[in-house]
């Protein structure tokens, strides 16, 4: 067992070195969100109200782009290039090679989550977050949830020329619907009930009540019921159907 | 764990793998005994790289029995995976990775990795260790894939299609390497389309067709087990014409041929006797299928 965490460990640290070694991939990983917040800031920095919902609503879509977009993406590309593929031929547990590409995109979550709490604080006088462990509550739970869909899905994606095309797909109807931009009590009531039944809209009201609304975690109950579903559902696809190799075309 | 200490690396009886409707692997027997040198050739979509992949565990079988180093490979135990090195014909590795550092990585997931140093040395990588891997040509990259898979010192090395994309210097270094292999005990399953390279470094090979064995037996032996001539006489005749004969007692027919030419005051230009190559066997075997 030790063994299996120790070459976890090893691949979480390549992982991370190789992450870095692709500066404009790492680069705008962070600007991304920066630049949604810097962009929504300017627009309404006169209006509290709106920057109440557009920094637990990026947070949030920070969470599904460092986990979900980019496992589907990654693990399209290792199957396509045969890295998988060379990886399952060797003696390393695939539970430890796992454990190390999610430890991964944890690391770059917890990062952007820092990124834009602290830009909130300083640029929007969002205020630092209200409940510490609610939020650490939900990012973890929104982590685990996304990173296990993001792998699910790239079982979809045949290839990875056509990854854009699938992830996009799924990544912005999301986004839009679920209130990253806007709150979604302005919405039609069929848009409001697909949004309450996808797991975005639940982690932004949990984010939201951690960061900005200071509710206790109990009062979120069904939000964390929500995401712990698609969680499940996850980590579920994303192992039965894992595929090593490339499918022949 | 029957025939892990036998000296027996892979058996195979039997084995059959089919796709849908399609019968890639009809029904193979073959043994690979420790320490040797087993090729297996046969054109395009005859069912090598199937077959392979089954005794490295990657793919299940359909049918019949394969013992890999006393494992099952369908079961594909750690222990197993600990004890071979796979080259795939196709395999990736990170863009952003250095040789050293790859090396490294991959000898760690073995209990009893090689220096990765002598590794570097051994596939020809000096002087590449801090390379990139997405900076280096199709040939490094292909002895990068040589150095993983025997990072972890395997007992057992398939090789599939090794030295495809190589230049002529860099597949006899290659197949220097795969001859040191041998000579450290290490039992190598070798695919090729060269007939050469199976000729080369093969003790032992054997020819797939439309996923079955068609022959078997060490290179310079499939000559007279394929029923051709075990030798061909070849040189340029009084009108300045290539003749070309085949034989099996070619001491009498050098004699007749000399002593005609001698007769007649002409010299025999050209002269070569040579044994069937395994391209001949092959070229024999595949033409045999297709009249």
């Amino acid at each position: 067992m030790t063994d299996v965490a120790a070459l976890a460990w090893r691949q979480y640290r390549l992982e991370r070195r190789l992450f870095w070694r692709n500066p404009s991939a790492a680069f705008f990983n962070f600007l991304l969100p920066l630049l949604f917040l810097a962009f929504f800031g300017a627009a309404f920095h006169s209006d509290h109200k709106e920057l109440r919902i557009i920094v637990p609503g990026i947070a949030a879509m920070s969470v599904m782009s460092t986990t979900f977009t980019a496992l589907a993406y990654n693990m399209t590309f290792l199957r396509e290039q045969g890295v998988l593929k060379r990886i399952r031929g060797t003696p390393m547990p695939a539970i430890s090679y796992l454990l190390g590409v999610a430890g991964n995109a944890v690391t770059n979550t917890a990062l952007q989550i820092t990124i834009i709490t602290v830009a909130g604080r300083i640029f929007f006088h969002t205020g630092w977050p209200r409940e510490w462990a609610e939020l650490v509550v939900f990012v973890i739970l929104g982590v685990v949830c996304f990173a296990s869909l993001g792998v699910a899905f790239s079982h979809v994606i045949p290839n990875f020329d056509s990854a854009p095309a699938y992830v996009n797909a799924v990544f912005f109807p999301v986004v839009a619907i679920s209130g990253v931009f806007f709150d979604t009590a302005h919405s039609p009531g069929f848009m409001k009930g697909i949004a309450q039944a996808l797991p975005l809209y639940h982690l932004i009201s949990g984010l939201s009540a951690a960061m900005v609304k200071g509710t206790s975690l109990s009062a979120n109950a069904t939000a964390l019921g929500v995401i712990a579903a698609w969680a499940f559902l996850g980590i579920g696809f994303a192992v039965r159907g894992f595929s090593w190799d490339q499918r022949r075309a | 764990m029957i025939l892990s200490v036998s000296d027996t690396a892979i058996e195979v009886r039997g084995l059959r793998k089919s796709y849908g409707d399609f019968e890639a692997v009809r029904g193979i027997d073959f043994e690979v005994r420790r320490g040797e040198v087993f090729g297996l050739l046969g054109p395009n979509g005859a069912g090598k790289t199937t077959t392979v992949e089954i005794l490295e565990g990657y793919r299940a079988r359909s049918a019949g029995d394969v013992s890999v180093l006393g494992f099952d490979p369908g079961q594909r135990p750690r222990e197993f995976r600990a004890r071979v090195g796979i080259v795939l014909q196709s395999t990736g590795i990170y863009r952003h990775i250095r040789v050293r550092e790859a090396l490294s990585h991959f000898g760690s997931m073995y209990p009893h990795p090689r220096d990765v140093d002598e590794v570097i040395a051994l596939t020809g990588l000096a002087g590449k260790e801090d390379a990139m891997a997405r900076t280096l040509s199709g040939g490094q990259r292909r002895r990068l894939d040589l150095a993983l898979a025997l990072v972890g010192d395997p007992e057992l090395v398939f090789l599939d299609e090794p030295t495809t994309g190589f230049d002529p210097a860099a597949r006899r270094t290659a197949w220097d390497t795969i001859r040191s292999l041998r000579d450290l005990g290490k039992t190598v399953l070798l695919t090729t389309h060269y007939l050469d390279e199976a000729q080369a470094i093969a003790d032992r090979v054997a020819i797939i067709q439309d996923g079955r064995i068609a022959i078997e037996g060490a290179p310079g032996d499939l000559g007279s087990n394929a029923g051709a001539p075990r030798y061909r006489v070849v040189y340029r005749n009084g009108t300045g014409r290539d003749v070309e004969q085949e034989t099996d007692d070619p001491t009498t027919l050098l004699h007749e041929l000399t002593g005609a030419a001698l007769a007649r005051g002409e010299r025999l230009e050209g002269l070569t006797v040579t044994r069937p190559t395994l391209e001949d066997v092959y070229l024999e075997l595949t033409a045999e299928r297709e009249r």
